[in-house]
């Protein structure tokens, strides 16, 4: 079997005038942690809409377990999950309802035991018969870290998954996310403007920049590249406009 | 097509119906509310001036044949509206889920909708006026299912819209139905509409099933040509809908703005 997950190559979006994603290539292989980084504006967001079959890209190709995006779209999303912290359940279900929905979207077997499991994993037991719209938002956040592992995935999205958590919490999940990665072999790309979080979970990262992919490798040799001793000092440089540092220059 | 992730779907619907009382009220409070007005404005007409022969029955059975259309439509836009107010659309479309199986739960859940509110409707009337609404006898079997099928594919237009144009559009949910309502003659005979409007009405499934039933209640059968054209229309609409929401579905994707739905 091909270790190739993921492969994006030369995307592009355009909205009108605007060009959101430009000439963007990367991929992630089985078990990979990959890091999408990159300011505001930046077009991660796109790029992992555009991965996710929800928009469709003016050229360029995404495949993932060697099938295109655009075409096998179900048969892929079958394999694959997303979570986002700014993406809720709805609030009007109870937090055992909303798992049950989607085990069953996911055609997940004996969904209840998975559930349980899931809910044990992430300590939200208790809430299983609460109201989602009653959950704080940590506590939201790890349901929907729950709703994306329903269908054990073999490639997550993760979109910030810990924006709104206090560091215990998100020290918690982080910590959870790894095990389970590394349990099931699982490939993870991974969103976030947490670079401490990025840089303890990544395998290798991509930097975005007005759409365009501005670096690429594993955190030691971006670090390397922009010449800087943390993610976060790359992060604020190519925010800021700055450049990879030549090796002849250094 | 998947009849478990349609089950999945149906059962996010149950979840949230069965949990919100005000989402029931809005099910059968307005139907209630028509049976009632109408039912006694009505029988007062009868009283000052009863010349117009049939008019009770046949307000009260276009009041209850309305219902079918209209709960239907509704089910299947609101359905979708729900997902987009409970920021829950994204997660659905990420899920492996085929958009006619989408179409498919909401459809159902409109089916459902419509046979709950007509359960409560026709022993309403029958209690208030003792109107009988099996004087209808069997013809209510098609009048129904092409009501339906007319409420779904209204239903699929006003949701393609609102992907289409946005939270802006989301007034049109409610707002169509009442727009075709004086079109396809529900409360009074197509004869008395100008010769102009006449000819688009006759061009609406529902005005055939609408004359049918009064057709019916006069005593006369409803005509087979009749209810053919209303099939036949009710199947060109419903084919147009489905190939509308497919591409206006595919331009949300290309242009962003079925993400922006969740915003």
């Amino acid at each position: 079997m091909s270790d190739l997950v993921l492969e994006v190559k030369n995307l592009r979006k355009e909205y009108g005038k605007k060009v959101a994603v430009e000439d963007v290539s990367f991929v992630a292989n089985r078990a990979e942690v990959v890091g999408l980084l990159g300011p505001n504006g930046a077009g991660k967001t796109t790029a992992i809409q555009i991965l996710l079959g929800l928009v469709t890209p003016t050229s360029g190709t995404v495949n993932i377990f060697g099938m295109a995006i655009q075409k096998e779209r179900v048969k892929i999303l079958q394999r694959c999950n997303f979570s986002s912290a700014y993406i809720w359940l709805p609030d009007n279900l109870k937090v055992r309802e909303n798992l049950n929905v989607f085990a069953s979207l996911y055609q997940v077997k004996n969904p209840k035991k998975k559930i349980d499991e899931l809910l044990q994993m992430f300590e939200i037991s208790h809430l299983a018969n609460t109201l989602t719209g009653k959950l704080s938002s940590g506590e939201s956040t790890r349901l929907n870290l729950c709703k994306s592992l329903l269908n054990d995935p073999e490639m997550l999205m993760l979109d910030e998954p810990t924006a709104s958590l206090d560091p215990d919490i998100a020290d918690k999940v982080r910590k959870l996310i790894v095990k389970i990665q590394k349990e099931k072999n699982m490939t993870v790309l991974y969103t976030s403007h947490n670079m401490k979080d990025v840089q303890e979970m990544c395998n290798r990262v991509v930097f975005m920049q007005l759409g365009k992919v501005r670096a690429e490798g594993t955190p030691n040799q971006i670090l390397e590249q922009f010449n800087q001793k943390s993610l976060e000092d790359v992060f604020i440089s190519i925010a800021r406009g700055g450049d990879i540092v030549e090796k002849e220059e250094e | 097509m998947s009849i478990a992730r349609i089950k999945g779907l149906l059962l996010r619907y149950y979840y949230c119906y069965s949990r919100s009382t005000f989402r029931i009220l809005d099910i059968v409070f307005w139907p209630v509310m028509d049976l009632l007005v109408w039912g006694f404005l009505t029988m007062y007409m009868l009283k000052v001036n009863g010349s117009v022969p049939g008019v009770f029955t046949f307000l009260i059975g276009s009041v209850i044949m309305w219902n079918v259309l209209y709960r239907a439509q509704q089910a299947v836009s609101v359905s979708f509206l729900e997902d987009v107010w409970s920021r829950n659309f994204i997660n659905i479309f990420v899920a492996p889920v085929r958009t006619f199986e989408f179409v498919a739960a909401t459809c159902i859940s409109g089916l459902l909708q419509s046979v709950c509110v007509s359960l409560i409707m026709i022993p309403l009337a029958y209690w208030f006026y003792q109107y009988n609404f099996g004087m209808l006898g069997y013809c209510m079997i098609p009048f129904f299912i092409n009501l339906l099928l007319m409420g779904w594919t209204i239903g699929l237009v006003t949701t393609a819209v609102i992907i289409r144009w946005g939270h802006q559009a989301e007034a049109l949910a409610w707002a169509i139905p009442f727009l075709i309502q004086p079109i396809c003659c529900v409360f009074y005979p197509v004869d008395v509409l100008p010769a102009w409007l006449r000819a688009i009405s006759l061009c609406v499934p529902a005005t055939y099933v609408f004359e049918g039933m009064r057709t019916v209640l006069k005593g006369g059968s409803f005509a087979a040509k009749d209810l053919a054209m209303s099939v036949v229309l009710n199947i060109v609409y419903a084919l147009l809908a489905a190939f509308l929401f497919e591409y206006l579905f595919n331009e949300a994707r290309k242009n962003g703005k079925l993400t922006k739905m969740n915003t």
